[in-house]
């Protein structure tokens, strides 16, 4: 086996955190005495990624996924684990790591607000010690992937989400590191953008091998890009397979949707679970081990005036939102 | 590739360029800082007028005083807004990106941002300093105006030790600028007047504990030629700026105790 | 009725109160802070006095208390403009508040007094204490005083609300949400008092420094204080407070009234 890209065994992480007590009252005595708690951000995290893997990273918020991004940057120092990224300990070497590595904060911009964007980039060159012909020939490469070179001269402050979003991808991938974490880099994009974007880290990952690790809240992100996905809840992995895999474990269910001719009708089949309607449209929801997909078809087509149907997965929130709530998160 | 000091005069020029994108705010900005530096020295003017002078010392003197700190000030204070911010830059998550940078977070911090207006200050101060130098007898011989030079660059690294410190603080406390304001701005007022003039406790703090009387009063007495009311050394008067760039230096390890302190916690 | 009339006015007074209560490093801090001031200032008026036999318009007991008054209250005075209102200015997002069903004015008016009056408290009170105890600072100079300098305090407030509300709107008209109060506040500081006494500048000086309203923040109640203004000329002061109180306000009022007016005109 290679040896991994990135490496995380047994990572451990605790925080204290500071109670606030509620009400005027409360806040007076906070000033006098505060009461600390510790939560535990991570615990006992494992796993491994291959150089050109792309792997999508998700869990409800607070359950440690910004964690395990700060320990695999070198922003934070675990309490315990080993940790290696392209054969350097993070935290040991921040500096070497962070000239190999790429982040992008959907909600945070690491360009400079009141400056045309070129010359954030030009800066970034000189901070990343970028020689300057690497560097021109980064730049267009990704302005020209990305259509960035009608923004140059804009400043950021002025840049829609779509194109300030494109821009802080090319920013985090100048020095051409070869580990790229994105946060939620679709986050309040309009569709379009979020095709773009989208369609930009596949190919980063295909095309140039680098190692893309995302977390997000959209669940079309990760259909779209990722093939395996890591599920994280109160600091522990609770999942780290392929989608179908995930799919597979967490429900067997498959979805009947179903076009009536009359909308008066009520669709009633012993092997079928009714979800919702719509008009003319029934969602039903069955489970292909009980009854035979096809030999349920053929039973409701026969039996009832049919326009038109599918069978369908169910979508990934709700595979996720079962899972979530098997470990009881939320 | 860029050397530490050719990224400084990137971040210089490029925090130049974003002030002056607002014009109207800056030209604010530096006037109220001349304004807030020339009140108190109003205040000098107006207790020397009902005084006559302070223990042995002229106004000519005391603005010779208050006029070189405040110019070496005025340096750090243009340079070192930045560890101001910690806090901010903490709460915010700007300080995570600055450590996911290949390079020193001191640098980046004194990067971030040229704070024009504090030329405000600088102003002030140098018009003081040289208004003090038309009443004043100074003999200046080549060793004393180097040693005015060390002054003003020893004190500003100095203060800019004491602006690590803040920055340093805010790892541990969310609000702690005030607290060191006691030092910096505190510093200031106090190092306005000769040090000879505050009590012994005082003094001690300042010489000892904090040099800002090494980067101040000491080589002052000298440059004016005048004997320390105090009885120190000539030598020492002359020696005693280093003490102040051993602060810096001082202040930048306890800066990578404070990084390490923020880098297990996170917070 | 009154209490619904009321409401929104005493919640942002209470949110800012907790708000402001939460930072505790900073009151800790703002506390050692003024007393290393004071300590420098009395080392320095000392300094002073030593220098010189003639007789001053105000002796160095009263110099010493009315340095650490200053250092006490020094939160109330107007030295910066509310800075939520500067970060609406900042974000674009100040042209919410017109949308509020409350008298903007009125509104403002509390959250900026609980931004006044909040970190002072804090400070405040265990600063006397220690100045009184400690630092050689004089009581009130008799019960009567304790009485009109409290009202003059209350007076204090008051209007250095009103010069902070003023402030506050000067932001509207620029983007940085900086301005005037850049200048202004330097300015204050000093007319107020909190450089040096104002019983201590020059004679020609007085009677500008007595006309001007921001003796009543600092100077006026301090010299009630220690009895430096007899209690029988403590009319003047609050009728002196009472007139700029009334003039800031409407003014206030006026300045707020355009800049909503541009502020629409402009669509935010």
């Amino acid at each position: 086996m290679p040896v991994p890209h990135i490496l995380v065994e047994n990572i451990v992480k605790t925080f204290r955190i500071a109670q606030r007590r509620s009400g005027l009252w409360g806040a007076f005595q906070g000033v006098l005495r505060r009461e600390y708690r510790t939560i535990k951000a991570l615990d006992r995290v494992s796993f491994e990624l291959a150089q050109g893997e792309l792997v999508g990273y998700i869990g409800p918020n607070g359950a440690g996924k910004s964690t395990t991004v700060k320990v695999l940057s070198g922003i934070l120092v675990p309490d315990s684990g080993r940790c290696e990224v392209d054969g350097r300990v993070p935290w040991r070497n921040r500096i070497a790591n962070a000239a190999n590595i790429g982040v992008v904060f959907g909600q945070r911009t690491q360009l400079w607000w009141d400056l045309p964007v070129i010359e954030s980039f030009d800066l970034l060159r000189d901070i990343y010690r970028i020689g300057s012909g690497e560097y021109e020939r980064a730049r267009d490469e990704l302005a020209a992937l990305m259509d960035l070179e009608p923004l140059y001269d804009i400043p950021v402050r002025q840049l829609s989400l779509g194109q300030r979003m494109r821009c802080d991808l090319a920013a985090a991938l100048l020095h051409a590191p070869s580990v790229l974490f994105l946060d939620e880099p679709t986050i309040g994009l309009d569709a379009v953008s979020k095709l773009a974007v989208r369609d930009f880290i596949k190919r980063l990952n295909r095309e140039r091998g680098v190692t893309v690790v995302l977390t997000t809240h959209d669940m079309d992100d990760i259909e779209a890009l990722c093939e395996r996905v890591m599920v994280i809840g109160h600091g522990s992995i609770l999942s780290d397979s392929t989608l179908d895999d995930l799919r597979a474990r967490v429900t067997r269910e498959r979805r009947l949707i179903i076009d009536l001719l009359d909308d008066g009708q009520a669709i009633e089949d012993p092997d079928v679970d009714f979800i919702s309607r719509s008009g003319n449209r029934v969602h039903l929801q069955f489970d292909p081990d009980r009854v035979q997909t096809a030999a349920l078809i053929s039973r409701i087509t026969a039996k009832y005036a049919i326009k038109d149907l599918y069978v369908e997965n169910p979508p990934i929130e709700e595979i996720i939102s079962r899972l979530y709530d098997e470990h009881e998160l939320r | 590739m860029a050397n530490p000091l050719a990224l400084y005069t990137h971040y210089v020029s490029i925090s130049l360029r974003s002030q002056m994108q607002y014009r109207v705010s800056f030209i604010l900005g530096t006037m109220g800082q001349l304004l807030g530096t020339a009140v108190e020295f109003i205040g000098i003017l107006a207790l020397f007028d009902r005084f006559g002078s302070l223990s042995q010392w002229s106004l000519a003197e005391v603005a010779f005083f208050y006029g070189l700190v405040n110019v070496a000030f005025a340096v750090t204070d243009m340079l070192s807004r930045g560890f101001d911010h910690v806090g901010d830059l903490v709460r915010t998550g700007e300080f995570d990106r600055m450590l996911l940078r290949p390079r020193s977070t001191v640098l980046q911090l004194i990067g971030q941002e040229f704070t024009l207006k504090r030329f405000g200050r600088f102003f002030q101060g140098g018009g003081v300093l040289l208004w003090s130098t038309l009443y004043l007898d100074i003999a200046w011989s080549p060793a004393v105006v180097a040693l005015t030079a060390v002054t003003v660059i020893c004190g500003a690294c100095f203060f800019l030790g004491l602006f690590i410190n803040i920055g340093t603080l805010s790892f541990w406390t969310t609000e702690t600028l005030e607290l060191m304001n006691v030092l910096t701005y505190g510093g200031i007022e106090a190092s306005k007047y000769p040090l000879a003039i505050y009590r012994t406790w005082f003094r001690r703090f300042f010489t000892m504990v904090i040099p800002m009387g090494c980067v101040t009063y000491f080589p002052i007495l000298a440059i004016l030629g005048r004997p320390d009311p105090l009885g120190t050394s000539l030598a020492f008067q002359y020696t005693a700026p280093f003490f102040g760039l051993l602060y810096f230096v001082l202040s930048l390890f306890i800066w990578r105790l404070g990084l390490r302190h923020y880098r297990s916690t996170g917070s | 009725m009154i209490q619904s009339f009321v409401l929104p006015y005493t919640a942002v007074l209470s949110a800012r109160f907790r708000m402001i209560l939460q930072y505790r490093a900073a009151a800790i801090a703002g506390f050692v802070t003024q007393i290393g001031w004071g300590a420098i200032r009395v080392m320095a008026m000392e300094a002073f006095y030593r220098s010189t036999n003639a007789p001053q318009p105000m002796n160095l007991e009263d110099v010493v208390t009315y340095v650490w008054l200053g250092q006490a209250l020094l939160g109330l005075l107007p030295w910066n403009p509310d800075t939520e209102v500067r970060t609406m200015v900042r974000s674009g997002t100040v042209a919410y508040e017109l949308v509020r069903p409350v008298n903007l004015y009125a509104y403002w008016f509390s959250r900026s007094l609980a931004f006044r009056i909040a970190p002072t408290l804090m400070r405040s009170i265990p600063l006397a204490l220690l100045a009184l105890l400690f630092f050689g600072m004089q009581p009130p100079a008799s019960p009567e005083a304790l009485v009109v300098w409290l009202a003059a305090t209350l007076g204090a407030v008051l209007l250095s609300t009103a010069l902070t509300v003023i402030l506050t709107i000067t932001l509207m008209w620029t983007i940085s949400g900086e301005g005037v109060a850049l200048l202004v506040s330097p300015v204050i500081y000093i007319l107020a008092g909190m450089v040096i006494p104002l019983p201590l500048f020059p004679d020609w000086a007085q009677f500008a420094l007595e006309i001007l309203p921001f003796r009543g923040i600092c100077d006026a109640p301090f010299r009630l204080y220690m009895g430096h203004i007899p209690i029988t000329e403590a009319w003047t002061v609050l009728l002196h407070q009472l007139i700029w109180i009334i003039v800031l306000v409407a003014f206030g009022a006026w300045l707020l009234s355009k800049a909503t007016r541009r502020l629409v005109i402009q669509g935010g």
